[in-house]
């Protein structure tokens, strides 16, 4: 039997961007807050030994263990899913800070396509340039409306940058100045202006100087050590949870963290919740945290998947296109890139930060003509120098064997001399790309594993090839000896890593019938249940989310707080 | 099971190549005045321990006769002869060259053998619970067989197709010959019904790069060697004096060891 503990205003399900928000929200504004967190605590001297790229990055240090759980995935309905067993297409994050802590920094905003995407596709072009099968829809949500919350969570997090000449319109610069630029960045941006593109800054949460954010929270510049995706930074230069909004909840007295603590079920009655019950790991005691308000701040698969396991909100179902949980699941196509080999030139590449590069939104959202083009959106169009660690960084021209003498010096001679220009392209959803229960693997608890149903569409191709063409027209203007651009997108496939940015399940909308939350992230059918992340998304842009989440989260906050003062839904 | 080549060919392993060293050697030079940065940097690295990090595995240069013994280089999980399969194996996808030392200078072969004595070679965090079926490639791996397992029978396998095709063990081939029988499992020429040859051979190859390019401190990229093949600095704390530089840094590479106190 469950113990059951005394209530408490709000409980989080997960303490990553989304509970470290909103606790520092919650508890500035007076509220008791309990976190629970299934992972262990976080802080920046765990990152003595940060620079180990086979700990960290092959090892999966940061990372959920698939031991206990993980996901299955299967291409389409016909055939049978299976576990992920070991990692490969996207980094699960687990503990203090969730993915906030392993990310890159890369922090864009959403175009203001993005969050009217139908009814700006269907003015431009008419009906007929929406796929059958597609299932875009608009956010129920403005750019303009979100404007101020992106605002407020770059302001939080530091972010610097130029600003965007064809993102949307800014209420403000951004708090610090972009990072600095490197004779690659320097390079792709002289290419892109010959080209008559208009290249950027990538918007960074690695802090191109001390910076302390409207919350006293102070933290020192970015060092470009090149150890920030799948790492955690041993400055606090990189924006995380951990960092910024967590201690500051902490600071209010307010807030009680509580790790090691998997929610297993969020607890409902007539349409109402009522609480949480977790599972202490450490003692395998089940507890019940009874609460006022719930919000749901896992990561996207663990959203869908405990709304599922609750009986919350109605099941999506592929066959009749009806239901909301599970709805609308979308990735990143990325494949469409090039590489640049230079022979008589080297780079110092091991050196970079995470969000350190150049990029180009000419050819993202609707900010170019698809009339005569098979694909709706785009991608953001980029050269990042993160850091070239020696395991992974084996950029060869093809050709080259496969391993033996040439193998080697080949990898040894381009180790530095080589540019890599690779568009983010965005991810439409289908029909018939969802999530659901898993019929036959379970966790560690027995609970049953979220399934993936998905795969690459014409949609996708068609975007690689264009997109793979722009990237080695770019590269060829940098002045490379030789440019091999990939233009084709083969089936998706779980193996190799591509992006760490799944979304929807839980998407946003206006309307009950194709949304899971309103434009608050407020369940509709559950109203003092909140469900926060890119889990919100109803489909994915050419852009990294976290930006876009992050603002999501400040604009949730706010309806909690409205809803914790007067009841009731909030649209 | 170990005979006198085998015992000969362990000892040689023991002798440490000098020359190669030497050649190696601070090839590159070190960056002056690096500014350690941030918190974390100062409290570890005091200035004067930074010069003497400098020539860290480098100790031929400076004493040759009080060379440290490399305790690591001893088996955790391999035989004998597994060990030496794939030691010469892995020098074979990561041969000595011009360039510099190879998989069996670096130590590779003791890392492979010490990962697969741990958490790695037992898929300790790796969803391993059935039902098992045969997936589509997309799927990824779906056997029940943890790695330490699989290079169990691949390694058998590789001695076995040795002895089939030019009745020789592995170790004793040409080294044309133990390309043929790598080429063989990398193209699944190697029929085997327990797991994938190609599967065994990507994850041989996988593993050697690690042991390559690893931080010395898992028992491969013996001296760093690794690292300075590819002019990689290792676990530098900064490069914000060098990130916006056109010309190319080569800096003596740093290991993890010398983020802990020695005495």
């Amino acid at each position: 039997m469950a113990t059951k503990l005394p209530k408490t205003d709000v409980v989080i399900v997960g303490v990553g961007w989304g509970g470290g928000i909103i606790a520092s929200e919650l508890t500035k504004g007076g509220l008791s807050v309990v976190g629970l967190e299934r992972g262990k605590e976080r802080k920046t001297e765990d990152y003595y030994m940060v620079h180990d790229e086979l700990r960290y990055a092959l090892r999966y240090e940061m990372f959920q263990d698939l031991s206990r759980e993980t996901i299955t995935f299967r291409g389409n309905e016909k055939i049978k899913a299976l576990p992920m067993r070991s990692y490969g297409s996207f980094l699960l994050g687990d503990g203090l800070g969730g993915s906030g802590v392993h990310w890159n920094g890369q922090t864009f905003r959403f175009l203001p396509y993005d969050f009217e995407i139908k009814s700006k596709t269907i003015e431009r072009y008419g009906k007929s340039k929406i796929p059958d099968g597609m299932t875009i829809q608009d956010w129920g949500i403005t750019y303009d409306k979100l404007e101020p919350y992106f605002n407020k969570f770059e302001k939080m997090t530091g972010i610097s940058g130029d600003e965007n000449p064809l993102g949307g319109k800014r209420s403000e610069k951004y708090p610090t100045p972009p990072m600095k630029t490197t004779p690659g960045m320097k390079m792709f941006s002289d290419s892109c202006k010959g080209l008559n593109y208009h290249p950027y800054h990538m918007p960074s949460a690695n802090l191109s100087e001390q910076y302390t954010n409207p919350d006293g929270i102070a933290r020192a510049a970015c060092q470009y050590c090149g150890y920030c995706e799948r790492f955690g930074c041993e400055y606090g230069a990189k924006a995380d949870p951990v960092v910024t909004v967590i201690p500051v909840a902490k600071n209010t007295g307010k807030f009680e963290l509580r790790t090691h603590s998997n929610v297993r079920r969020i607890l409902h009655k007539g349409g109402k919740a009522t609480g949480v019950l977790y599972i202490d790991t450490t003692t395998g005691e089940e507890y019940e945290q009874p609460a006022d308000i719930v919000v749901m701040t896992s990561y996207v698969f663990n959203n869908t998947r405990l709304l599922l396991m609750s009986n919350i909100g109605k099941p999506y179902d592929p066959k009749t296109g009806t239901g909301v949980i599970g709805r609308n699941y979308a990735y990143q196509v990325l494949k469409g890139a090039g590489v640049g080999f230079f022979e008589d030139k080297e780079f110092n590449i091991f050196a970079g930060a995470g969000s350190l590069g150049m990029c180009i939104d000419d050819f993202n959202g609707d900010n170019f003509d698809h009339k005569d083009l098979k694909f709706i959106h785009g991608a953001n169009i980029s050269y990042s120098q993160t850091g070239a660690r020696p395991i992974q960084n084996n950029t060869v021209p093809p050709g080259t064997p496969t391993w033996g003498k040439d193998y080697k010096a080949a990898t040894v001679k381009y180790a530095n001399r080589h540019i890599n220009v690779g568009a983010q392209g965005s991810c439409m959803p289908f029909r018939h790309h969802f999530l659901d229960l898993d019929p036959t693997y379970k966790d560690e608890f027995g609970d049953p594993l979220m399934r993936i149903t998905f795969d690459f569409e014409d949609q996708d191709r068609e975007l690689v090839k264009f997109m793979g063409a722009k990237c080695g027209d770019i590269l060829k203007q940098m002045g490379a000896d030789k440019v091999v651009s990939n233009t084709e997108l083969a089936p998706y496939e779980i193996t190799t890593y591509q992006s760490t940015h799944n979304t929807g399940g839980v998407v946003m909308g206006s309307s009950p019938d194709t949304s899971a939350v309103n434009n608050y992230l407020q369940m509709w059918d559950t109203e003092n249940l909140f469900v926060i992340g890119a889990s919100a998304f109803a489909h994915n842009s050419g852009y990294n989310p976290t930006g876009t989440m992050g603002a999501l989260s400040y604009r949730a906050a706010e309806g909690i707080h409205k809803y914790h003062k007067n009841p009731g839904s909030l649209v | 099971m170990a005979n006198e080549t085998e015992e000969q060919d362990l000892k040689d392993h023991r002798e440490p190549d000098h020359s190669r060293r030497n050649f190696l050697k601070n090839s590159g030079y070190a960056v002056g005045g690096l500014i350690v940065g941030g918190v974390v940097g100062s409290l570890l690295r005091s200035p004067n321990k930074s010069t003497t990090n400098n020539n860290n595995g480098n100790t031929t240069e400076k004493a040759p006769a009080n060379e440290a013994v490399n305790f690591n280089q001893a088996l955790m999980h391999f035989t004998q002869e597994q060990f030496l399969i794939m030691e010469a194996a892995t020098e074979r996808i990561f041969p000595a060259d011009d360039n510099g030392p190879g998989a069996k200078e670096l130590g590779v072969a003791y890392f492979i053998d010490h990962q697969l004595a741990g958490e790695w070679g037992l898929n300790g965090r790796e969803y391993m619970q059935g039902p098992f079926f045969k997936g589509e490639t997309t799927q990824g791996y779906q056997g029940r067989l943890k790695r330490r397992e699989i290079f169990d029978i691949g390694l058998q396998e590789m001695q076995n197709y040795s002895n089939k095709k030019f009745q020789k063990k592995f170790k004793d081939l040409t080294p044309e010959q133990q390309d043929t029988v790598l080429k063989a499992f990398e193209t699944d020429e190697v029929k085997l019904t327990t797991i994938s040859a190609s599967g065994f051979f990507k994850t041989i190859f996988g593993s050697t790069m690690e042991g390559a390019y690893a931080d010395p401190l898992y028992g491969g990229n013996g001296n760093m060697g690794g690292w300075k093949l590819k002019n990689f600095p290792g676990n530098q704390m900064s490069y914000t004096k060098i990130i916006e530089q056109d010309k190319f840094e080569k800096m003596q590479p740093v290991s993890l060891r010398e983020h802990l106190p020695h005495s």
